[in-house]
């Protein structure tokens, strides 16, 4: 388990400094002068030169790369070019918001498109089970944004009952907790239904596995047979899929973030993006892809111990 | 002569599938008595495995009892609802499968699974399930049974994988034990000893035993009676040396022959019955062996045989073969 771990998290590292490297290399292959076009087409030469110049631009670029890969290791990635506050404040500021969104969207998307998907297994081939495939198929195609603006409409403007913008009051957990749940709903919604046509799937499968049949020919209650023998089974390529899906759903908490006007990750990326604030967008995006892979890597150690057989693969 | 345990009578199944029906089973009969091991021998998709499974309502969704009975000490067990018939299963008649790689579950212990397998077993707590469990491990010779509890199947090897199996169908010391193919996926020393084990276990707890198996090694080691089956049907049934001795059945003959270890000399060719199984979407009008058969006439082509009995406790079903 140790080794596997080990070699696990090298591979991070690795993935980690490529992306790196092709986020450097991305900034110079993109066209346009960064101080040019942040200062506008009025910008004398000089103050141009003293832009580039607090970007860190006028340095060689293999020097740069060194630079930003040294800064990074020691949890520095630089400072903004505008305001000049430290590019990791900001990040540390806004991702709280973004991760508690998105684990709260997954989370309840989660435990509904388990007991979904298990339902149709249990109620396999009847008309419930149907009437759940068109459903998840529903709240599949439904884009996150336009569950945000009608959850907006009817639970903020028609019935009052949450509020529409924002994150709430800062130290008030009540407040902040009310504002979440629009959030969250809209964000996870989509993901109730993937995860439940996927659970279904797989415990399907397994299903078919001799192991069931014996846990039948012990007379053992089919509830029983399906979520104890069945599921804890199946759940496993769930969960591999769960990381990608914390990745998937950070990023699309960006529109979520917008609609709600919802400070967070999404928020911050997209003003800095629009201002072409290059340390900003740098320094969030190795945060993310950080944070991205710290999930997954978590993610495959969780399998190997909830799957023996990984486990023993890995032992070796 | 004693009741029989657990008795088939006339059973016909069929598997539906796409643009018709398989008639899997074809009017079978036959009977087990306490004490006794019946073995039920054929080719692949003679049925052999569909009748085991018929017997412990396993035989899938799209199986469809058409006639007949299987009646457990004269009750007939179709008649039951869904849920008394869950209640037989392990404790009244158990299973053990053919596969020991994948017949445990991969992610539970097979301690958990061995205490899970005694849901039928009323008011016994979890404790004394577990003891129940380690006990039976080592009663079918596993050495460290304590050990085997907390391992997952795949740690353990074919050989303690079967006999992990064979104690858990033990457990509730139910009154039929049907074993599909117990060593077909064994390597041959692993065969030796879970045959003497069954051998020792009839010895012990005097159950009932269905052995499905093509292998007729297995059969003239472990059984007392023999039903041949064949394309659904049981063609013949015959106590042990009879059946080896005296076969009557022009398929039980052929079968016989086909043995490799009957062979006495080395050979450059294995014999082999000529022809396949008929195709039972459509059976045959008359016997279903015909188109093999050496001896077939053509009455035996268009005219169901009858069934003969050429000895007491014995049935064929050929025209030929009169007594």
């Amino acid at each position: 388990m140790l080794r596997y771990a080990v070699k696990r998290i090298a591979l991070a590292v690795v993935i980690l400094f490529t992306v790196m490297l092709a986020m450097y290399a991305m900034v110079f292959l993109v066209p346009g002068d960064p101080a040019s076009l942040a200062l506008g087409p009025r910008a004398t030469p000089e103050l141009k030169a003293l832009l580039r110049e607090r970007m860190g631009l006028d340095e060689p670029v293999l020097w740069q790369v060194w630079h930003f890969f040294r800064n990074a290791v020691t949890g520095d990635l630089g400072y903004d070019v505008w305001s000049k506050r430290p590019v990791l404040d900001q990040i540390l500021e806004f991702f709280p918001n973004t991760l508690i969104l998105g684990v709260a969207a997954l989370g309840w998307a989660l435990a509904l498109g388990i007991a979904l998907g298990a339902a149709a297994v249990v109620w396999r081939d009847t008309a419930a089970d149907r009437l759940l495939g068109v459903l998840s198929v529903g709240l599949i195609s439904i884009p996150a944004f336009v569950v945000a603006i009608y959850a907006i409409l009817i639970f903020a403007v028609w019935l009052r009952w949450l509020p529409a913008i924002g994150a709430g009051t800062p130290g008030d957990p009540a407040s902040q907790a009310r504002a979440l749940i629009l959030p969250a709903f809209a964000l996870g919604i989509g993901w109730v239904g993937y995860l439940a046509r996927l659970v279904r799937a797989s415990l399907l499968e397994v299903m078919g596995e001799n192991h069931i049949r014996t846990a039948r020919a012990f007379g053992l209650p089919e509830r029983r047979v399906v979520l104890r023998y069945g599921l804890r089974v199946a759940i496993i390529p769930t969960i591999a899929l769960l990381a990608v899906g914390l990745g998937s759903i950070l990023s699309s908490a960006v529109f979520v973030e917008t609609v709600f006007g919802r400070p967070g990750i999404g928020t911050l990326i997209t003003g800095a993006v629009q201002k072409r604030n290059y340390p900003v967008v740098m320094g969030t995006v190795l945060f993310m892809t950080a944070f991205y892979l710290f999930v997954v890597t978590a993610a495959d150690l969780l399998i190997a111990r909830l799957d023996p057989r990984v486990r023993d693969v890995f032992r070796r | 002569m004693s009741e029989p345990v657990l008795s088939v009578e006339n059973l016909s199944l069929r598997y539906r599938v796409a643009g018709g029906a398989v008639a899997a089973l074809r009017n079978v009969s036959l009977s087990v008595r306490q004490g006794e091991v019946l073995g039920i021998a054929g080719e692949s998709g003679c049925g052999k495995s569909s009748l085991a499974a018929a017997m412990i309502d396993l035989a899938g969704a799209n199986a469809e009892v058409t006639a007949g009975a299987i009646r457990l000490r004269g009750q007939d067990i179709l008649r039951l609802d869904q849920a008394a018939r869950r209640r037989l299963r392990g404790r009244e008649i158990a299973m053990v499968f053919q596969d020991p790689m994948t017949a445990f579950n991969p992610v539970l212990t097979v301690g958990a699974q061995l205490v899970d397998f005694q849901f039928n077993l009323d008011g016994v707590p979890g404790r004394e399930k577990r003891a129940r469990a380690r006990d039976m491990l080592a009663r079918v010779g596993l050495s460290d049974p304590d050990l085997v509890m907390g391992r997952y199947p795949h740690e353990l090897s074919g050989g303690m994988r079967q006999r992990a199996a064979i104690a858990a169908a033990l457990l509730m010391r139910p009154a039929v034990l049907i074993a599909d193919e117990p060593t077909t996926a064994l390597d041959v020393t692993m065969e030796a000893q879970i045959i003497h084990l069954l051998r020792e276990l009839r010895a012990q707890y005097g159950c009932a035993i269905v052995i499905v198996t093509h292998h007729l090694g297995v059969i003239a080691e472990l059984c007392d009676r023999v039903a041949v089956m064949y394309a659904g049907e049981v063609v013949e049934e015959a106590p042990v040396d009879e059946l080896f001795h005296d076969p009557r059945h022009p398929y039980t003959r052929a079968l016989i022959a086909c043995d490799p270890a009957r062979i006495g000399k080395a050979t450059g060719r294995l014999p082999a019955i000529g022809g396949r199984l008929p195709d039972l979407s459509d059976p045959p009008p008359g016997c279903a062996f015909a188109a093999r058969c050496g001896i077939a006439t053509d009455r035996c082509r268009t005219v169901p045989p009858p069934r003969v009995a050429p000895g007491a406790d014995r049935g064929v079903l050929c025209h030929e073969a009169a007594p």
